[in-house]
């Protein structure tokens, strides 16, 4: 029967809390690897495909790493994940560096390309080593920080997350400090805002627009890898259920900002995770298909908020070519 | 693409795909027809090679895969049905998303629009089947397939221009809905109640698609062969097309121009959707025989490869489809003989058409070098 009052415990606000938090650490991941590369004028809509390669790779590395048994390499199988995930999603980058800065094709529909191109080639990998084997790789525990983790409410919610968690709270201030506070980020900035500008004052506009393609989709591949290695310990088809494309949009809400792309991906996590709850507490009648709607339907609601194309980077998605 | 304004508006009637300047030298005009053709086969071979190179690594015999696939693919009268069944739904959802990215509308919920479109023409079917004749039902089913593919698009439509949401983000996010929608229309409204399965019940074999003869291709091959000069007609002899065109070169200049901007991206839209609807209710009517999760084929991706390899020309997208289908029904074969996954044809579709795209980039810089 039906108890709505259980939603409003405090046992409940809690793991609610701690579930957003660790849903949301895959897009953001995705989200603020997207912002330093659009913040450097070049748009990648591929964040899809390079998650689902990041997620693949990461998890193969585990599986491999786990399966050898080699008693003090497995203890670092997830961490040996996360960097085959880094790796692999620089390689996509790479795929959209050459094409979108070198060839200067056209950056939507090469990024569209990435997504498929990924899918197809997630999909073959994984049938042809795995067949229809479920392999499970071991997930990361939880890492309670001594002292902190005891507290009443926000122990739990704050100081008893997993690495990577932490890690990409790290990344978030890394990030602000990258973008606003060293050369690298003016450079980066200023080729998205004005790349002829930034050509006259000696920036190197095609070496620094592939250090933030590659930087971002190394991110992005990151963030796949935490969703398979870090967190579900599977691997499917499609696995990342458009977290890439959800990861787009995040970055027009957030307009272009880091923190703010961490608050749209908190608010995504918290949703979806209300979703779960309100699947596992089997409230009312309301079917579980309009429940897991919910994450697509808030990022059309999110975007609602009108036109931001005054705040995005100036230079965004035109090649530059060189006078 | 070009963002630069041509002098004159008259100067995007040339190809936006190859927008340049005019040069008088015929030879280098006639170069600039035949260079994009070489460029297209260029990225086949380097596609395929590439492929190889995959099947290799897989611990098989890439020319005896290849050749599997293409006995698979046209070895038989039976496998030669089965590629053009392929074909059908390929050129279909080609056509439509032609017409869309010659504007620069980039709809990639063409999933979405599909699943729209088997819903609206197969909830159709399913209710009339027992009490309206065939030849009232099968029209009106297509009918229900266009215009619930276009439904679906007129939402992306709307929150793109009211609410300036880029038509990339909303048509995926639609393809989600569409899809959730879909799974709980089959579990619980609709759901047949003699089966454990979460399906509908059967359309009746009269309201089916017409064969053609004793084959198995059905009369929806007929549309999509039919609707290809018809798109080339739309694009290129109307003043629609015209204005479809003129968008995708520059929308300021269509803008200066005096042309309704916004009317021709909500055509492109809508056209494109409308297509891939009729997709939808074409295959579940004359492959699935009912509505289940099991509907949805990858359309709304494969579309857009075979679009882009078509070079956003009917003739090159009927081309592009047939390659697709062969692969696609080929890798079946593959699958079988050597256990190669059948995502394989996928993979090489998406080489082949990344490879087109950087023969197009090298080309277009060494003609403008010239």
């Amino acid at each position: 029967m039906a108890d709505w009052s259980s939603l409003l415990t405090l046992a409940f606000l809690t793991t609610l809390l701690i579930s957003g938090i660790r849903l949301a650490i895959p897009i953001f991941l995705a989200a603020l690897g997207e912002i330093i590369t659009e913040r450097g004028g070049v748009l990648n809509l591929g964040l899809e495909g390079i998650m689902l390669v990041g997620a693949l790779a990461g998890f193969m590395t585990a599986y491999a790493v786990e399966q050898s048994a080699t008693p003090w390499l497995v203890g670092l199988a997830p961490w040996l994940g996360l960097a085959a995930g880094l790796l692999a999603g620089a390689l996509m980058g790479l795929i959209m560096a050459v094409f979108a800065v070198s060839l200067q094709t056209d950056q939507v529909v090469t990024g569209i390309m990435l997504v498929i191109l990924g899918q197809g080639i997630t999909t073959y990998v994984y049938r042809q080593q795995f067949g229809s084997l479920t392999a499970r790789v071991t997930t990361m525990p939880s890492m309670p920080i001594p002292g902190f983790a005891e507290l009443p409410l926000v122990g739990p919610i704050f100081f008893n997350l997993d690495p990577v968690t932490y890690g990409s709270l790290f990344l978030l201030l890394a990030s602000l400090f990258f973008l606003y506070q060293t050369t690298w980020g003016l450079n980066i900035r200023a080729v998205g805002e004005h790349p002829g500008a930034a050509e006259t004052s000696g920036v190197n506009v095609a070496v620094v627009r592939y250090a933030a393609v590659l930087l971002g989709a190394a991110l992005t591949g990151l963030g796949g890898a935490v969703l398979t290695v870090a967190q579900l310990g599977i691997f499917n088809e499609g696995i990342t259920a458009g977290r890439g494309w959800i990861a787009v949009a995040l970055v027009i809400f957030a307009r272009w900002r880091p923190e703010r792309a961490f608050a749209g991906a908190f608010l995504f996590g918290i949703a979806t995770a209300l979703q779960f709850r309100i699947q596992a507490l089997n409230l009312g009648a309301i079917p579980y298909e309009l429940l897991l709607m919910l994450p697509y339907v808030l990022t059309l609601l999110v975007l609602l908020r009108g036109d931001s194309r005054s705040t995005a980077p100036a230079a965004l998605g035109k090649a530059y070519v060189k006078e | 693409m070009s963002d630069s304004v041509p002098s004159s508006p008259v100067t995007v009637r040339s190809e936006p795909a190859t927008a340049g300047d005019f040069s008088p030298d015929w030879r280098t005009a006639r170069l600039r027809q035949v260079i994009p053709l070489l460029a297209a086969l260029a990225g086949v071979v380097v596609g395929l090679l590439a492929g190889a190179i995959l099947i290799f690594l897989s611990g098989a015999d890439p020319a005896a895969a290849y050749l599997a696939m293409f006995q698979g693919a046209f070895g038989s009268q039976r496998a030669l049905t089965e590629t053009l069944l392929k074909t059908a739904p390929l050129l279909l959802m080609g056509l439509g998303l032609t017409v869309a990215f010659r504007a620069q509308v980039w709809n990639i919920g063409g999933e979405g629009q599909y699943l729209m479109g088997a819903l609206v023409g197969a909830g159709i079917g399913l209710s009339l089947q027992a009490i309206a004749p065939p030849a009232l039902v099968i029209p009106l089913m297509l009918m229900g397939g266009l215009v619930g593919g276009a439904l679906w698009a007129a939402v992306a439509a709307f929150l793109k221009l009211r609410f300036q949401i880029n038509e990339i983000i909303s048509t995926l996010m639609l393809n989600y809905i569409a899809e959730y929608w879909l799974l709980y229309l089959v579990r619980v409204p609709l759901k047949d109640p003699d089966s454990f399965l979460p399906q509908s019940i059967q359309l009746v074999r009269s309201v089916r698609l017409p064969t053609l003869g004793d084959t198995r291709i059905h009369i929806g091959f007929l549309i999509a062969l039919g609707l290809a000069p018809l798109v080339y007609l739309l694009l290129w002899k109307t003043p629609l097309g015209f204005r479809i065109r003129a968008i995708g070169a520059s929308q300021t200049v269509a803008r200066y121009a005096g042309m309704n901007v916004s009317r021709g991206i909500v055509f492109a839209l809508l056209f494109s959707g409308a297509l891939a609807g009729l997709t939808g209710i074409m295959e579940v009517s004359a492959l699935h025989t009912r509505l289940k999760a099991g509907i949805l084929g990858g359309y709304g991706f494969s579309g857009i490869l075979v679009a882009l390899l078509g070079r956003l020309h009917p003739a090159g997208v009927l081309m592009a489809s047939l390659f697709f289908a062969a692969l696609t029904i080929g890798a079946q074969t593959m699958h079988s003989l050597y256990g190669l996954p059948m995502a394989l044809a996928q993979v090489i579709q998406g080489l082949v058409v990344l490879f087109v795209l950087a023969a197009d980039a090298l080309t277009r810089r060494w003609i403008g070098t010239r």
